[in-house]
């Protein structure tokens, strides 16, 4: 059965076909959540979080917290607890916030709305019920909607039908295989079908020929390229130190490429986690498993004279905590370094518990990739270099006359290290350890001493660590991640995963703490999450081939006004999402039509073009940049050096982060500035020109006709021929640049440049290259739909 | 959301039967209330908090750190104190870059002080004509910051907390209020000599969208990177290749109603404008010899330069004063100055005297010619770097003599003018020996503070939701607070 016929025998998407819409009720966002849940989100939460900026984390006035129920149900400074469930009129709560006293009312500034007091007062006397945090509840134990489906094969499609419940838009059908194989390849190879690719997809009459591509897709060395630089974008990548001087490090591609070997392997997520924070701890650990612990090594060092280097170290341990709570657990908890969370039930003492874990995580260095003949006597000659320095920082850590030394001596190690060929890795410290305390306010100089040390451990408000030994380590705190009792690190996955196959993550993917929303279609998510880590195995490849099967993500992305009406987000997902893609993919994209790009997987990071204005701004002219030549020119975009402090404008200006913080999600913004990027930057212009040579080269025997050449650039550029609206567009561009160039043979030369076609002339060919950079920068060129 | 979309597709129609671009911005434009997720076009402009002093900032930021106590806060008991030891009560806890506290000992500014204007506010003799201003200016004294290390202070300075990936003061201002310029970009970046410490990370969008970047600006040749054709491309074709490419989109619109496709439309549109609006922003011919003149665009590089590098930065420096001027004038919102070489940690007097050289009379210059042309009052003038200098004298190992001031983030002093300060006030005071702040602090996130509500903006409520916080520029874990007495 050919695969469209397939596709539209599903019930829902016939309708959709017929374009029937039955009203147009907004779409319910409730629809997941108990009546409780719904009564608490609604009616308590929200002003709870009100009275939280004064009774909260970070204020707790009169001792009262109104972050958790049990810290509402203690007692406060006055000696009564604020809430005594079943009792109204016994808890302060219900009496300040319903007094007219206005020296007792709650809040001070404004009374609550009568309606807000009632809701207080009927869910104190329901005994105060607070239902435990969607994200924190354990996953389902069983499959949800199983029924609906073949064994093994989540239930996507059913579940997104549950999640719609009767509202009234109808999902849109499936769309056309250019548009699927061009979506595919993009979403899992960050590469453009090629047009033979293409016509044998539109040729494969097999029953299985989607799935089939699917398989080739996830097979490819891309794969791995691509989803790496998602993962990148979340472990902040850069090949530089960061801050001032921003010295390079010469190893840092080894991490990017041992993410995108793990992920081509489709190395289990489980174990991708356990390898990359506590890889140096495992037992029968390779030199591998100590690349995938520079993970922590993206954490900015700062070289700067006169820095305290064990104010910057306590800085590098705090940037771990907080990227490993944003990436697997999303959860903001940077804040709890200086005070309890604002809003969240995480305790000041939970972030240094987390912190401990890393405390007593070293630098280290070695040859992890290959060895010199000399290793041993470089080995040597390194360790007898650090051992000074690391006696110069025990003792800067009292003595801070030495500061500038030891800043002298790890800035002259770092440039040591790149021309040796020494990889740096994180290993943990088994002698003269460092005792974890909570500083005061977060400044390193204040350890609470008094308060005593704070051990490894996980927060209070999170499944309980079961630590191997005595004392808990990095390892326990990597399989607690990954635990069955964990809900959060397999939810925060799939929604990322999700996030990258449509554009929209379920819910905020950088916050799953009280604040975060629910997501609409919480039961997909949740049963998203319990495949991955039960059938899927923590197989990345197995979920994004489930997710990419089903019916929701084959669908056109067009968007139809009466579906915007409803559900403008399109939370409920009647259609797949069309954006612009990834910086990187931008130019890319504009190689690989020109047939530039260099398809070679890893290695050392590359040097394209570079206005000399950006290297200038670097710290005291510290960049020499010196551009690549060859194949290196037209790498793919993430092997780009990325210097934080001078990035490609071509990669920012496209949003691509500068690794500074952990990002979950990159924005999309939409302005002039990419326009002049991709009409005159360089790199944009030499792209438009060796595509035009491609495509003056092209002949099938005979000599070809201005359309028949465009239909060739559109089936390379937008995987579809040009209808006759665009090639009379085109022509009408070919003729106007003919004209010009035939009375200006010289700027002919200069629009050429370097890839001029031999056989034809040089006006004709100016002509070309005017055309193909039109055809370059099409919305549907840079868009994924 | 009903109306925006009704407003794009009337937009597009239009688009697709050829109306000039002008006047298409303007219905593209949503309003949208600070604070709130922007539903229309990000740089759309939007209506303050209330009603605003000041509508352009033009912030000098003297990356390095200059030292107060050679240029504004005048200490004679420091004069007098020279080559003594500071009592150890002063310096107990206290953390220096360099300096080795057990050797260290004060060191006496050499230069000359008096007072300026009605005011009576205090300069060194290094800042003649910035001088004169005395009575526009509104000189703090008593600033302070968390960091002493350059990358991190300058980021707090110009991002209110000392973390990469934030966003800068002038993405926040293009954040909450748009831009009133559609041919130029709302936020600007100016540089001459080395670069700073925290390079282009000072001018980061951070996690709002990179529409809020700072773009840098070159003084010479094409001003924005790409503005030019490419070789051999004249503008009519460019014309012609931006008309094929909308209306191609425009016809993919009709089919896909993206409202994504519709902006691209009109970023092609803009592109085209700034392509001619930008060179003629940086195309001094109009501008009179006695202007040029007075900015001292034409002087000469003195011979004797310290720690900035190779170039002619007179000119720059001034060059990009007068740019800022004209930026002002045709709606740019933020126009950052940076200069980067203020480190003196040796060599003080003759490294003041090459920058300040190089900064006051065209700063002076600046002030002048925005009050003549009626935009001082609407224009905010920032002069400050990311802390101050001690009143120490730099001791370090094998430094031969003190010729220089540590960093010193407990005391320092900035300067605005215009955009609504209080002209002629001197606020906040620093001890005899300009050791610590003894009378109203200013932390920098209370200027920050400070310069926002000069917009109109209440820096409580321009926030950005980002991994789960509501963040903004000053620090949501710092109560900071509008200087009152520094407004007009």
């Amino acid at each position: 059965m050919p695969l469209v016929r397939i596709l539209c025998s599903k019930p829902h998407l016939h309708r959709a076909v017929m374009g029937l819409v039955l009203s147009s009720l907004p779409v319910s966002l409730t629809n997941a959540r108990s009546p409780e849940q719904v009564a608490f989100d609604e009616q308590i939460k929200p002003v709870l979080q009100e009275c939280a900026a004064c009774h909260g984390g970070v204020k707790q006035t009169s001792g009262l917290s109104v972050l958790s129920r049990e810290r509402l149900l203690s007692e406060t400074d006055s000696g009564v607890p604020a809430v005594v469930p079943g009792d109204p009129e016994a808890s302060e709560l219900f009496l300040r916030v319903s007094s007219d006293d206005p020296d007792l009312r709650m809040p001070p500034e404004a009374a609550l709305e009568a309606h807000q007091v009632a809701a207080l007062e009927d869910w104190i006397a329901r005994g105060a019920p607070w239902p435990e945090h969607w994200a924190y509840t354990p996953l389902p134990e069983t499959p949800i909607a199983a029924e609906q489906t073949p064994p093994g094969v989540l239930p996507i499609d059913a579940l997104i039908e549950r999640g719609r419940g009767d509202s009234a838009a109808t999902p849109m059908p499936a769309a056309d295989r250019r548009t699927l194989i061009r979506r595919l390849s993009i979403d899992l190879t960050g590469l453009l079908p090629t047009p033979p690719e293409v016509a044998a997809f539109l040729a494969d009459e097999r029953e299985d020929a989607y799935e089939r591509l699917v398989d080739r897709l996830l097979a490819s060395p891309h794969f791995g390229e691509r989803w790496a630089r998602h993962w990148l974008d979340e472990a902040r990548y850069a090949d530089s130190e960061g801050y001032e001087k921003d010295t390079p490090k010469a190893d840092a591609y080894q991490y990017r490429d041992w993410v995108i070997e793990a992920i081509n392997a489709d190395m289990p997520f489980d174990q991708f986690t356990i390898k990359q924070i506590a890889g140096d701890l495992l037992p029968d650990r390779t030199a591998k498993d100590l690349l995938a612990t520079k993970l922590h090594l993206q954490a900015q060092f700062n070289l700067e004279g006169g820095v305290d280097a064990e104010e910057d170290r306590t800085k590098r341990v705090i940037d771990r905590v907080n990227t490993i709570s944003m990436v697997w657990l999303a959860t903001t908890i940077g804040c709890c370094q200086c005070h309890d969370h604002p809003y969240d039930p995480l305790s000041q003492r939970d972030f240094y518990g987390m912190y401990a874990f890393f405390n007593n995580a070293d630098l280290a260095a070695d040859f992890l990739i290959e060895p010199p003949e000399n290793a041993e006597e470089l080995r040597a000659e390194r360790a007898k270099q650090w051992a000074e320095t690391a006696e110069l920082i025990r003792r800067q850590v009292d003595d801070k006359n030495l500061s500038q030394a030891v800043q002298g001596q790890l800035s002259k190690l770092r440039p040591y290290d790149n021309s040796k060929g020494f990889t740096r890795f994180l290993r943990e410290r088994q002698e003269d350890r460092r005792t974890t305390y909570v500083f005061r306010r977060g400044n390193f100089l204040e350890p609470l001493v008094e308060e005593g040390p704070v051990l490894p451990d996980t927060p209070e408000t999170l499944p309980p660590l079961m630590p191997r030994g005595e004392a808990a380590d990095r390892l326990d705190l990597a399989r607690w991640l990954v635990d069955p009792n964990n809900p959060l690190t397999a939810r925060v996955t799939v929604n990322k995963i999700w996030m990258h196959l449509f554009g929209e993550p379920l819910t905020m993917p950088g916050d799953f703490g009280s604040r975060g929303e629910e997501p609409v279609l919480r039961e997909l998510l949740d049963e998203m999450a319990r495949w991955f880590r039960e059938e899927g195995a923590w197989s990345r490849k197995a979920l994004i081939r489930q997710i990419v099967l089903s019916d929701a993500y084959q669908q056109q992305s067009k968007i139809r006004p009466v579906q915007a009406e409803i559900d403008p987000a399109n939370a409920l997902l009647y259609r797949q999402n069309r954006y612009r893609v990834e910086a990187e993919l931008v130019r890319d994209f504009a190689l690989q039509v020109a047939g530039l790009l260099s398809r070679k997987v890893g290695g050392p990071s590359v040097f394209p073009p570079l206005p000399a204005i950006i290297a200038e701004q670097t710290y005291a002219g510290s960049n020499k940049y010196k551009a690549s030549e060859g194949e290196d020119r037209f790498r793919r975009g993430l092997y780009t050096f990325a210097r934080r402090t001078a990035m490609d404008p071509n990669l920012l200006v496209f949003d691509c982060p500068e690794g500074a913080q952990s990002r979950a999600e990159r924005y999309r913004s939409n302005n002039a500035l990419q326009a002049l990027a991709t009409l005159q930057n360089e790199v944009f212009h030499e792209a438009a020109q060796a595509f035009a040579a491609r495509l003056l080269k092209l002949s099938f025997g005979a000599s070809l006709d201005d359309d028949a050449r465009f239909r060739e650039a559109f089936m390379i550029a937008l995987s579809r021929p040009p209808s006759k609206a665009e090639l009379l567009a085109m022509s009408e561009l070919l003729a106007a640049a003919r004209s010009y160039y035939e009375h200006h043979p010289d700027d002919a030369e200069k629009l050429v440049g370097t890839h001029r076609v031999v056989d034809v002339s040089v006006v004709e060919n100016a002509a070309w290259v005017a055309s193909a950079r039109a055809i370059l920068n099409l919305d549907e060129f840079l868009t994924r739909e | 959301m009903g109306n925006i979309e009704q407003t794009r597709r009337s937009f597009l129609t239009t688009a697709a039967s050829g109306l000039g671009g002008a006047a298409l911005s303007s219905l593209l434009l949503g309003d949208s209330a600070l604070g709130q997720p922007l539903a229309g076009h990000p740089l759309a402009p939007k209506s303050p908090h209330f009603a605003p002093r000041a509508k352009s900032c033009i912030f000098f930021f003297m990356a390095g750190a200059p030292s107060q106590l050679d240029l504004f806060d005048y200490k004679p008991e420091l004069s007098k104190l020279d080559g003594q030891k500071m009592p150890e009560s002063m310096t107990e806890g206290v953390r220096f870059a360099f300096i080795q506290k057990d050797t260290a000992t004060l060191m006496a500014p050499r230069r000359r002080f008096r007072q300026f204007g009605e005011s009576g506010m205090w300069f060194s003799d290094l800042l003649p004509n910035v001088a004169q201003h005395a009575d526009d200016l509104c000189m703090i004294r008593s600033m302070q910051t968390d960091q002493f290390n350059h990358h991190p202070g300058q980021l707090m300075m110009q991002c209110g907390q000392a973390q990469f990936g934030l966003p800068s003061t002038g993405s926040w201002l293009s954040y909450g209020l748009g831009t009133e310029n559609q041919n130029m970009p709302s936020y600007v970046v100016l540089t001459s000599g080395r670069g700073s410490s925290g390079g282009a990370t000072l001018w980061s969008s951070g996690y709002l969208s990179s529409v809020h970047a700072g773009v840098l600006l070159r003084n010479q040749g094409p001003p924005i990177l790409n503005l030019a054709n490419p070789p051999g491309l004249p503008r009519e074709l460019q014309r012609q290749a931006i008309d094929t490419i909308n209306d191609i989109n425009a016809s993919h619109y009709e089919h896909m109603h993206d409202p994504e496709i519709a902006s691209r439309i009109e970023n092609y549109e803009l592109a085209f404008r700034m392509q001619a609006a930008a060179p003629e922003l940086t195309d001094l011919r109009n501008e009179s010899a006695a202007t040029l003149a007075r900015y001292g665009v034409d002087r000469a590089e003195p011979e004797k330069k310290n720690r900035v590098g190779p170039g002619d930065h007179y000119r720059s420096f001034a060059t990009n004063c007068l740019l800022a001027r004209r930026m002002v004038e045709r709606g740019v919102r933020f126009v950052n100055i940076i200069f980067a070489s203020w480190d003196h940690h040796s060599d003080l007097d003759e490294g003041l005297a090459y920058n300040t050289g190089m900064v006051d009379q065209p700063i002076a210059a600046l002030i002048d010619d925005l009050k003549g042309r009626g935009l001082l009052d609407e224009t905010l003038v920032v002069w400050g770097g990311e802390f101050g200098r001690t009143p120490l004298g730099e001791n370090r190992p094998g430094d031969r003599g003190v010729t220089g001031r540590d960093h010193h983030p407990s005391a320092f002093s900035m300067f605005m003018a215009g955009g609504g300060v209080r002209g002629g006030t001197t606020y906040g005071e620093t001890d005899e020996i300009g050791w610590n702040v003894v009378d109203k602090p200013v932390h920098v996130n209370d200027f920050q503070a400070t310069l926002l509500h000069l917009f109109g903006i209440d820096h409580k409520r321009l926030t950005y939701r980002h991994q789960g916080a509501d963040m903004r520029l000053t620090n949501i874990t710092r109560e900071s607070h509008v200087i009152e007495d520094l407004l007009a």
